[in-house]
């Protein structure tokens, strides 16, 4: 219990330090900083791999790949001029109302019925990735394919978007 | 071990924080950053079910989401090069092109 108040505040707190910075690198630390955060909840609800792909893929992929491009393209700090006021006390208002909205209806409670029988704290103690594999190589398969094709399609895309004639 | 509704409101504020974000910055790289932030809060969510129902199939779900991200991040961030390329600037106040 103590250990998820502890990466939820890191979570909470570095996601908020990253939307208020104005330097985009600062940002950048601060967001991999709260997918970390995640990453320890994912630890704590027994989904192992999980965690590690997030270090990996989020963390050590795809921001890197951020920090590359806000580098690559030298961007000044956002002018202080367009961070107007009504902008975010509307921002505020419907930041509030959908908190509200999510956490009215979170707390509605879950349907019994559609709970399956897999106890996924014991699957974390026999081998998380090894029951993930199964899943992700038998019912999952079809899925599977589909997203190796649109991994496919993204990497022909960012290449004719990187030409120079665009 | 905490309850499920602690989980479900932790992923309820990380994602204002990345709505927020997208509503408040002006630069596009940031907006991005934002909207990767969202996709984490619904990750949560998924683990955290997946736990309380016990089902493994919201941790496949997640391990596809991840991969839309990557898939994502290497599209999005080949618009921005070729979008600083054109226009200098990457502020989406000035990215107006379609405006009618």
């Amino acid at each position: 219990m103590p250990l998820f108040f502890v990466l939820a505040a890191i979570s909470v707190i570095s996601g908020l330090l990253m939307i208020t910075s104005r330097n985009p690198v600062t940002s950048v630390i601060w967001m991999i900083l709260s997918l970390m955060g995640v990453a320890g909840i994912f630890l704590t609800l027994g989904a192992e791999f999980l965690a590690i792909i997030q270090v990996l893929v989020y963390a050590g992929a795809i921001l890197v790949l951020f920090l590359f491009i806000i580098m690559l393209l030298n961007l000044r700090a956002e002018l202080v001029a367009s961070h107007t006021l009504p902008q975010k006390v509307v921002a505020a208002i419907l930041g509030a109302v959908l908190l509200y909205e999510v956490v009215v209806v979170s707390s509605t409670g879950v349907e019994e019925s559609v709970k399956g029988t897999v106890d996924v704290a014991k699957v974390a103690v026999q081998g998380n990735s090894e029951a993930v594999a199964r899943l992700l190589f038998s019912d999952f398969l079809f899925p599977f394919e589909i997203v190796s094709v649109l991994l496919l399609v993204a990497i022909v895309g960012a290449i004719i978007l990187g030409r120079k004639e665009f | 071990m905490a309850p499920l509704s602690y989980y479900l409101i932790l992923s309820a504020l990380l994602f204002v924080i990345g709505g927020v974000g997208v509503l408040t910055r002006r630069s596009a790289i940031m907006i991005f950053m934002s909207i990767e932030l969202m996709l984490n809060a619904v990750n949560i969510t998924f683990v955290a079910f997946s736990y309380y129902l016990n089902q493994l199939t919201g941790q496949l779900i997640v391990l596809f989401v991840i991969t839309v991200a990557a898939a994502e991040a290497a599209v999005g961030l080949g618009i921005m090069v070729a979008l600083y390329r054109n226009r200098e600037s990457l502020n989406v106040d000035e990215i107006n092109l379609l405006k009618g």
